[in-house]
């Protein structure tokens, strides 16, 4: 069981019936003063990318264009992740509130969630609130509406211009950046695009005060992050944790006694082996003391019964189906990547095939489109240089 | 705020308006950036990812042909991560792609191969994905041939055939390793709305797309000495033939082009521009005719404005598109299919051949043709009226087949 | 006007005609339709003004729009890593007993299609599965066999 190394928080998932208030109160609070509260509290985006939120907003507020969107990003597909689900079912109202200010301060009159079509269960909880927070927006004088837009099993989709494409009746294949959303978003306006979590935590910073958030964390990560758990732990769930943890401080809370190696992001994370636990912190890159990850907060626990090789190769599957397929680099690269583990793991191909594989998932950072292609090859060469013994016998 | 931005490409100063993308700015100092997505013609796709480039301090390649500059930059189009990264790319595309570039019709005139013989991938390094797909070949349609096997879904043609054309015949279909070029539910080309204009042979690098070749049919006909083969020329034909020929593009060649059918073997060398003529008093008295009919007579059935076009490709996009207009349509046949009657019936009598025995073969600068030249009510002289259509290109295939030095030939008539 | 044109006409006057309605709409016509057809997707590009191949091409990007006839109820299994390490592949025997069908294909009387899916946000509570819109969580083969009498029921009734 695990030991209580790391303080549990209780912010997110907090229950408060004080929508209307606090949505009233910061209302009444300029733009300018939001903005910096945001900026002051150092959060940054919970879906994976971290880019600091309060930032996005003032972009998008000062660029042109006639009419502004906000839009959560609830196609929660990374492998191993369910907060933003959980979110979404017990407290709705605090990502409404969230993007209503948000729209109040760029200048937005509508708001979307993106919502992925394997959530459409949702829907059911989550109409009747988006109903009742319509009314409280009425009630405090504020003109906005918020629509669910459904997605349809489609991971990148996730991806903030391909989520555009898909609003707009189009195949999810990302776009060129730049220009980036807070110039050019959902139909080409500028769009605020932030993910569910991230919303949450706005709602936190504005009745709060930003310092109760500032306080947790470190460094260039600051705040609490919710961690979704899961594999060989024995309490896997939903925690929220403060950032800047080490790995070895995770697994005495979460592993089994027995953890080989924790996969922290997901499919398009990095795989950390026991060897190197002490060494990495989870985080936003930044000024923290050895290597630290960023991250969308799943973390994967394999303990020495599992197969890294099987881990590698689900990875790589998923890559291949889920790849929207116009770039080079990812189209083809993942299906190189992964039928050039089969052909070592069978001997069809040399060991040293897999310097060439690494190589190649090299060439796939640096060139692919978008993050899907670029994030390959965390896994890949986290699991390929870590348990290299396991991809060849 | 100026309206030129100054960037620095391979170390050397340049000033471009502002919008203007990486590779058009290397292009303005002389410097070549390989493309393969790209074209000028279409909007942009930046998909492929050979014209990554690097930009000092970043380890992320950027996409020159997608990416417009900003001041101060700093680009290097040839470093060594450059190379590495584009060679890999080159070697992802050939690894999903039927590479027997011997038994390929754009064997010699490949974009994909001129990347790969520039790069000198001489080492198959990666898994030949290519062998385990069932890529199908469409050879159904009488003007194109798609053979899946050689596409690198760049999705030129897709943005050809929309963009371009506003036909929209061809579209990419489902994701990651499935993902392909596709017509509506995977049907034949010769299903669908395509026109045949042949646009998408034009713009596709590589075989994937290819005009639907009667090179062997007409060797055949000409080599049998029962058939009377008579050969019609249209007027784009002379003045595109010299180009693929090694002359000076846009040159005249018509004498020169005369000489060579005849050296081909064809017996009778005429010019489309004759039932052009034909064509012209046709419908010029089709056009008095409705006018009465219409104006005078107040016949509703008789409509007007009437249109006229001899591209087949446009009267099958009328078809599909504004089928309740059909009757605006000039009646007329275009001059090629007027010239096949023609050739069948009146000159058959003329030169005292048995029209059984006479091939009516025409070159066009377009594949629309051979659809035309195959659809059904195309044989007014009892048997078809136009049997095969060569375009220009399939032309100078056969000059060169034979041996013939194009530009050495005297002028004929 | 078949059944399908009306359908469309009406997703069309709730959504709207132009562009970005295209997914509602889709979703629509599968919804009661419990897939997309051919012929649907020409009424929809008919009526939005695309060419038939854009629907199509639009269409086949999204995992849950289904092109061929499917069952009543489409079961999609989860079998990204953790499902996958907590026993799917038990899971899919066994649904595979409980309806004598194969991956992919749809049981003879069109009650259920069998299919697989990635991570359906359910990996604290793996294996799970999606039927229809009802999530399945926590499985084991003792309990796949009762979920399908239940469906199984419920349809007769």
């Amino acid at each position: 069981m695990g030991k209580n190394v790391l303080k549990r928080i209780d912010l997110i998932f907090k229950h408060e019936d004080d929508c209307k208030e606090i949505l009233q109160k910061t209302l009444n609070r300029s733009n300018d003063e939001l903005i910096n509260e945001l900026i002051g509290s150092g959060l940054k985006g919970r879906g994976g990318a971290g880019f600091p939120t309060g930032l996005k907003w003032k972009l998008t507020r000062e660029a042109a264009g006639d009419k502004k969107y906000v839009i959560c990003n609830a196609d929660e597909g990374e492998p191993g992740t369910f907060k933003d689900r959980e979110i979404l079912s017990t407290v709705p109202h605090k990502v409404l509130t969230g993007m209503a200010v948000c729209g109040r301060i760029i200048g937005a009159t509508e708001g979307f969630i993106y919502l992925r079509g394997e959530y459409r269960y949702l829907t059911q909880t989550l109409q009747p609130e988006i109903d009742k927070f319509h009314k409280i927006c009425d009630e405090v004088g504020l003109d906005f509406r918020v629509k669910i837009f459904l997605g349809y099993g489609a991971y990148i989709c996730g991806e903030e211009s391909a989520l555009f494409e898909s609003m707009e009746g189009k195949r999810g294949e990302p776009r060129n950046k730049p220009p980036f959303p807070t110039e050019f978003g959902y139909l080409g306006q500028p769009t605020v695009i932030n993910n569910v979590e991230t919303l949450a935590h706005t709602w936190t910073i504005f009745k709060y005060g930003a310092k109760k958030f500032r306080d947790l964390g470190v460094q260039d990560s600051r705040g609490s992050k919710l961690f979704s758990i899961s594999g060989d732990t024995p309490i896997p769930g939903i925690y929220e944790l403060e950032l800047g943890m080490t790995v070895e401080e995770f697994v005495e809370d979460f592993g089994d006694g027995d953890t080989k190696a924790v996969q922290v992001g997901g499919a398009s994370g990095f795989c950390v082996p026991r060897k190197k636990f002490r060494d990495i912190a989870i985080g936003y890159q930044g000024k923290l003391t050895g290597i630290s990850l960023p991250t969308g907060g799943s973390m994967m626990l394999f303990n020495s019964s599992r197969s890294m090789y099987n881990v590698l190769h689900n990875y790589l599957e998923f890559f291949c189906e889920e790849s929207c397929g116009q770039c080079t680099p990812c189209r083809v690269g993942t299906q190189q990547l992964l039928h050039g583990i089969r052909a070592v793991k069978r001997g069809e191909k040399p060991a040293s095939y897999l310097d060439t594989l690494f190589a190649l998932s090299e060439t796939m950072k640096a060139t692919s489109k978008c993050g899907l292609g670029q994030s390959v090859a965390n896994s890949f060469q986290s699991i390929v240089e870590n348990f290299r013994e396991e991809m060849i016998y | 705020m100026s309206n030129t931005v100054n960037l620095t490409i391979n170390g050397l100063e340049v000033t471009v308006p502002k919008g203007t993308t990486v590779q058009q700015a290397a292009e303005l100092l002389g410097i070549k950036v390989p493309v393969l997505c790209y074209h000028k013609d279409l909007c942009i796709a930046g998909n492929c990812r050979v014209c990554v480039v690097e930009q000092v301090g970043s380890k992320r390649l950027l996409a020159s042909c997608a990416t417009p500059v900003h001041e101060g930059m700093e680009i290097l189009t040839n470093s060594l991560a450059v190379r590495n990264a584009r060679k890999h790319i080159i070697e992802l595309l050939l690894s999903e792609h039927n590479a027997d570039c011997t038994k390929c019709y754009r064997n010699g005139n490949c974009e994909l191969q001129e990347l790969a013989a520039e790069y000198k991938i001489t080492n198959q390094n990666l898994i030949d994905l290519a062998q385990s797909r069932a890529y199908t070949i469409d050879a159904f349609s009488p003007s194109i041939l798609k053979d899946d096997s050689r596409c690198i879904r760049c999705q030129r043609c897709v943005r050809t055939c929309d963009e371009l054309q506003s036909v929209g015949a061809l579209a990419v279909a489902h994701k990651g390793d499935h993902m392909k070029i596709s017509t509506f539910f995977n049907k034949t080309i010769s299903e669908v709305v395509c026109t045949n204009c042949g646009q998408c042979v034009i713009h596709c690098p590589t075989g994937a797309l290819i005009e639907k070749n009667y090179i062997e049919e007409v060797w055949a006909a000409i080599a049998d000495p029962s058939k009377h083969v008579v050969v019609q020329t249209a007027p784009a034909v002379r003045v595109g033939l010299g180009e693929e020929l090694d002359l000076k593009p846009g040159e005249r060649v018509t004498g020169k082009m005369v000489a060579a059918l005849r050296r081909l073997g064809f017996n009778s060398v005429l010019d489309t521009d004759f039932t052009a003529d034909l064509t012209i008093i046709e419908e010029g008295t089709e056009l008095l005719h409705r006018l009465k009919k219409n104006l005078v007579d107040k016949d509703e059935k008789y409509k007007l404005p009437m249109t006229t076009s001899c591209s087949p490709g446009w009267v099958k996009f009328f078809e599909h598109v504004y089928p309740d207009m059909l009757l605006h349509m000039s009646t007329c046949k275009s001059p090629q299919q007027m010239f096949g009657a023609l050739a069948k019936t009146f000159y058959a009598k003329k030169i005292g051949v048995d029209p059984q025995n006479i091939v009516s073969v025409s070159i066009m600068p377009c594949t629309a043709k051979k659809f035309e030249a195959n659809r059904p009510e195309m044989r007014d002289s009892g048997y078809k009226d136009v049997d095969y259509v060569l375009t220009t290109r399939e032309l100078a295939i056969m000059i060169k087949q034979a041996g013939i030095e194009f530009s050495d030939l005297p002028e004929e008539k | 006007m078949t059944v399908i044109q009306e359908r469309v006409k009406e997703l069309v006057a709730k959504y709207g005609r132009s562009r970005e309605n295209l997914l509602p709409i889709l979703q629509g016509v599968a919804d009661s339709e419990r897939y997309v057809s051919e012929y649907s997707m020409q009424v929809i590009a008919e009526e939005m003004g695309l060419s038939a191949a854009d629907v199509y091409g639009t269409a086949t990007f999204y995992s849950f729009m289904e092109i061929t006839p499917r069952g009543k109820y489409i079961i999609r299994l989860c079998k990204t890593i953790t499902c996958f390490m907590k026993g799917k592949n038990q899971i899919l025997l066994a649904l595979e007993d409980a309806l004598k069908i194969k991956l992919g294909e749809t049981t003879p009387d069109r009650m259920f299609t069998l299919l697989e899916t990635n991570c359906l946000g359910w990996c604290h509570k793996a294996p799970a599965m999606l039927i229809n819109d009802d999530v399945h969580v926590d499985l084991t083969p003792e309990k796949v066999h009762e979920i399908i009498r239940s469906y199984k029921q419920k349809a007769n009734n």
